[in-house]
């Protein structure tokens, strides 16, 4: 009995830990981000690598998520003859929820854990020391540009996402099950609101700074955790860890903004 | 001149130290000269890793002072700590060169972020420090392409980039066969010579320590030894410092009865 009292006190205390560490570190991070030298160079090549990198999964994966949605609300629209709707029914699907939540999860699993074993090496081959020993401020020069590309990138990625799935759900919509075209744009026009559209943009942002921050965190506090492996296994442990966490707190962001910005008796 | 009878730029008084509770270093005293080779050594968990860390300002100890260059570090902010760093170079056990980079970028890296040099000077200076340590024409390879020696002496390089007053090398010889470990202690004396720094070295290897020092400090399990010339510590009639010099290994001595509550697990 007092072994599991022992291990769950101990596991309260190192969630409390880290999530002080987090947070300690985004705090850190943030501050230092206003500090000059501004550098745009290394936030564009960030920008290259979170953003224009994940483009191929994230056509792929937007293209079958509007298809499949398309289908799958056709099959339930047509039962009551309002297939209609479906411009609508796809679009905010789309906008509220799928395209930010599978953007962010889609670049979690490419670019977060990239980034969570690249500072997890770092972290323990010194490299971060040696920042430190250059009197290189490692957020500012390595964590900053990092948080303003994802933040930068997810939104963009996001649209990509949301605008490559409705011509999925057109495909499949229009092309194969014959809805018109006018109906299903006009249902889309009609049906999606601005405060959709802010939801969406919202969730984007917030997921971008959520999937730098946990894959950096991680891979920077290396050496804090409590595994106390370094090096190659160090580095998948934490990285497994950081694309878990990741993902989790996700979709926990994604239920906390849904139920904020909800408008009660919204039509939608 | 003897460079053991010039003014201090290391002094530290009573370092304690530790990671999580557990005590490290006892009590540690030190003062290096100026334009002094000052050579740490100590078998593996000696403490002379955890030693170099508190002089670089990346830890911060129980108790003691420690100060480089006039200053406190102690208690020292970050911003003071910075400016400090921009006055000595450390070239790590493994070079910490960043993989993203060319050994040419890796360089001229402190250059890049502490001058307003123009790119034609700061390549002048990169290939000139190149040069002095036998790497002119390796500036345009990635570090995943060099041997561990030029991985050394590359990050050897990157620690002079600037001219520092103070100098840091930790495990110069680690891992390198003998000839190309005796090129870099000459690598050390040299830039000794050429530049006028104080150098601290922190190494195991004894025939390297020899060759290079003008003081040697021994630390054995967190505790100074005896601090001397070369000469001093080879006379030195310090039981556990001739077992170092002639490689005999210490058998821990523990009473029956401690062994006995090791055995059974109640280890203290």
């Amino acid at each position: 009995m007092k072994r599991i009292l022992d291990k769950i006190g101990g596991d309260a205390l190192y969630f409390l830990n880290q999530a002080g560490l987090l947070t300690i570190f985004l705090f850190t991070t943030l501050q230092r981000m206003v500090m000059p030298p501004y550098r745009l160079f290394p936030v564009v090549k960030q920008i290259h690598f979170i953003g224009a990198r994940s483009m191929l999964v994230i056509l792929v994966a937007g293209t079958f998520t509007g298809m499949v949605i398309a289908l799958q609300f056709y099959n339930t629209l047509v039962r009551f003859g309002s297939v209609n709707l479906l411009g609508s029914a796809v679009g905010i699907s789309l906008i509220r929820e799928m395209g930010p939540v599978l953007t962010a999860l889609m670049v979690i699993g490419r670019a977060g854990s990239a980034i969570c074993a690249e500072i997890g090496i770092m972290r323990s081959d010194e490299q971060i020391d040696a920042l430190e020993c250059m009197a290189i401020d490692p957020y500012r020069y390595l964590i900053a540009p990092k948080i303003i590309a994802g933040v930068i990138s997810l939104p963009v990625l996001t649209f990509i996402f949301i605008f490559i799935g409705i011509m999925g759900g057109y495909l499949v919509g229009v092309l194969i099950f014959g809805v018109g075209e006018g109906a299903y744009f006009q249902g889309m026009y009609d049906g999606v609101l601005w405060s959709d559209i802010q939801m969406g943009l919202v969730k984007s942002l917030v997921f971008g700074l959520i999937i730098v921050w946990i894959a950096s965190a991680k891979g920077f506090l290396l050496h804090l955790d409590r595994s106390g492996a370094y090096g190659a296994e160090g580095v998948s442990r934490i990285t497994t860890n950081a694309v878990v966490l990741s993902s989790i707190a996700i979709l926990f962001a994604d239920y906390l903004i849904s139920a904020l910005m909800h408008e009660p008796g919204m039509a939608s | 001149m003897n460079p053991t009878s010039n003014p201090p730029v290391i002094e530290i008084n009573n370092l304690v130290a530790g990671y999580g509770g557990r005590e490290i270093l006892h009590g540690v005293n030190l003062t290096v000269n100026e334009g002094e080779i000052f050579v740490i050594m100590g078998g593996s968990g000696s403490g002379k890793t955890t030693l170099l860390r508190h002089i670089l300002g990346l830890n911060t100890p129980t108790s003691g002072s420690v100060s480089v260059l006039g200053k406190n570090i102690t208690h020292a902010s970050r911003k003071e700590l910075y400016e400090l760093r921009k006055q000595f170079g450390v070239a790590f056990q493994s070079g910490a060169l960043f993989g993203s980079m060319t050994v040419g970028e890796n360089v001229q890296l402190p250059l890049r972020e502490h001058s307003r040099l123009d790119d034609a000077t700061i390549g002048i200076m990169t290939r000139m420090k190149l040069e002095m340590l036998n790497l002119a024409g390796f500036e345009d390879l990635m570090p995943s392409e060099l041997s561990g020696g030029m991985l050394k002496r590359a990050g050897l390089a990157r620690a002079v980039i600037m001219d520092p007053k103070l100098l840091f090398f930790d495990e110069p010889s680690a891992g390198l066969d003998p000839i190309v470990s005796a090129a870099l202690d000459e690598s050390i004396l040299m830039l000794r010579e050429a530049m006028r720094m104080s150098i601290v070295v922190v190494t195991h290897e004894l025939e390297s320590a020899f060759r290079i020092a003008d003081r040697i400090m021994i630390l054995f399990q967190g505790s100074v030894a005896i601090t001397g010339t070369p000469e001093e510590v080879r006379n030195c009639d310090d039981e556990r410092v001739q077992d170092f010099l002639n490689r005999r290994s210490v058998e821990e001595q523990l009473e029956p009865d401690e062994y006995l509550r090791r055995l059974t697990g109640h280890i203290q």
